[in-house]
């Protein structure tokens, strides 16, 4: 990393006074049921914040000059004031990303975003396939994609965003997916699998081994050129002398965060977790006393200490990776991330017990209903 | 630079804006998806 | 200065600039950050100094002038130089259609 580099990262870590971008769940509602889900979504909470409190809190981004939002969720497209927040956002000089699952986009919708500028869509995938993809996403999910992203395409969007979170099952996809994508003029964009929200319990199946990190990092210094990882990739610069391109830094709550559906801060949408809730908007101060004054973003704003990693020789370069991963496997904060690449991970996570492991705190999951013999459905919530 | 230790955030900051200075670069891009923490 | 005995291009230093309509500059506390609504790049600004001449341009006809203004050591101008030509072709900067200082 040059000198310069450094400087400006250790001068990021100690936050700025306002956001860069943030995170904004719009609902906990969804159509889908994703087993990975980092928000654990499904139903939507009655708490929501109304129309008039979102607008609020985009006055609010307006003044401390945050220059776009990423719009999630849940399903953003289900929330019935969607495009009404988009266009107050974008006309209080806020630009919008969404990431969505494409089952609202159709051709008039299309074409309505296509006519919209400052606007930036994701579409989610997790498969080049329907067999891959579905497995976790749910059975039709990607068709539901690919016909979104045809929508987009016929109406003249221009470059739009493929989002896929990695995993055991589509690591061998890269190729196609980056395919997949100059097909349509997108871009590709690849992140990493927490263990966060439905995550958790997915996790331990669908985390890429050690081999295909390996892989992973290989072809992201490969073929990676125009293809984004929202920086979240940085714990396998140890594998190499070559880091990846990014600044290589955790940004929760330093200059990101998230503001879930019902108002709450986090330092990021991958700890919905008291232990990593900030504040709320709906507090005396909104959205602007949380990121200048919360005791946690504070916190993290300090120099971390490298902990157990202080001694190793990649500490540097991976930074000690993930909080949400270390967190949601009970491993210590100042411990090695659970896919340290240098192995320091596994030993952590046996250590950890399984009864102080983390539970997610907020589960927005359908239940699920299971017909018994004598044909009562039984109502069981997912955890 | 001299040697007299660094004592507060202030000389820190002249510090490191000398280094920028002798470092001649002081515009930076970074990516606009290049940071962690966001969707 | 060393004098050329060849013709020089002209040097970005004469050149008469302005922040383009479509960037927001967000001062902060180690200089600022530019970010581009249209072409959606975000560029830091490092340095305070770096900050005011970017914000000086539309007060003086080139370039040079505004490093003047601003008591930027001539030693300095081959980074500033630099600096403004990378914002430039960013296209966070761009040539001014009126040439007279406002």
């Amino acid at each position: 990393m040059s000198a310069t580099k450094s400087h400006l990262v250790e001068q990021l870590k100690t936050g700025l006074d306002a956001p860069i971008c943030l995170t904004w769940e719009l609902t906990y509602a969804c159509n889908l049921e994703c087993v990975h889900c980092l928000s654990s979504s499904g139903r939507r909470d009655p708490r929501e914040l109304t129309t008039d409190e979102a607008k609020a809190v985009l006055d609010e981004l307006h003044d401390l000059q945050v220059f776009y939002i990423n719009i999630g969720g849940g399903e953003p497209m289900i929330r019935r004031d969607f495009f009404e927040l988009l266009e107050y956002s974008i006309s209080r000089g806020i630009g919008v990303k969404f990431s969505t699952n494409g089952a609202f986009i159709d051709a008039d919708k299309a074409r309505r975003l296509a006519a919209m500028d400052y606007l930036d869509i994701q579409i989610s995938l997790d498969g080049t396939d329907a067999v891959t993809n579905d497995a976790v996403r749910g059975e039709g999910s990607y068709d539901t994609a690919i016909r979104a992203m045809n929508h987009l395409r016929d109406a003249g969007f221009g470059e739009f965003k493929i989002s896929v979170v990695v995993t055991r099952h589509n690591v061998d996809q890269l190729d196609e997916f980056k395919a997949l994508a100059d097909s349509f003029g997108a871009q590709l964009r690849v992140t990493r699998l927490r263990p966060s929200g439905r995550g958790a319990d997915s996790w331990h199946d669908l985390h890429p081994t050690n081999a295909q990190q390996r892989q992973i990092y290989e072809w992201l210094l490969a073929h990676g050129d125009n293809v984004l990882t929202g920086d979240s990739f940085f714990h396998l610069n140890a594998l190499g002398e070559e880091p990846l391109p990014g600044l290589n830094m955790c940004g929760a709550g330093r200059v990101v965060c998230l503001i879930d559906p019902i108002g709450d801060v986090y330092a990021c949408p991958f700890v919905i977790h008291d232990e990593f809730k900030a504040g709320s908007v709906r507090d005396a101060g909104g959205f602007a006393h949380v990121w200048k004054h919360s005791e946690l973003f504070a916190e993290l704003r300090e120099p971390q200490s490298a902990g157990a990693c202080a001694s190793c020789g990649s500490y540097d370069a991976c930074q000690g990776g993930c909080m949400a991963a270390k967190f949601f496997v009970g491993i210590p904060l100042d411990g090695p991330d659970p896919e340290c690449v240098g192995g320091h991970g596994e030993a952590a996570m046996l250590a950890a017990s399984a009864i102080d492991r983390p539970r997610p705190m907020m589960d927005h999951s359908k239940p699920v209903r299971v017909a018994t013999p004598e044909r009562v459905p039984v109502t069981i919530g997912r955890r | 630079m001299d040697d007299t230790t660094v004592a507060d955030a202030d000389e820190t900051t002249t510090a490191l804006t000398d280094d920028l200075l002798d470092d001649e670069l002081l515009v930076e891009e970074i990516s606009i998806d290049g940071m962690c923490g966001v969707y | 200065m060393r004098r050329l005995l060849t013709p020089t291009p002209v040097s970005l230093l004469d050149h008469h600039l302005e922040l383009d309509q479509q960037v927001a500059l967000r001062p902060e506390p180690f200089g600022a950050l530019a970010y581009h609504y249209g072409n959606r790049k975000l560029i830091f600004l490092k340095h305070p100094d770096v900050v005011r001449v970017v914000q000086a341009l539309a007060d003086h006809d080139t370039l040079a002038d505004t490093l003047r203004a601003c008591d930027i050591d001539p030693a300095r101008w081959p980074s500033f130089e630099r600096a403004l030509a990378s914002l430039t072709e960013s296209e966070m900067l761009h040539e001014r259609h009126e040439v007279a200082p406002r």
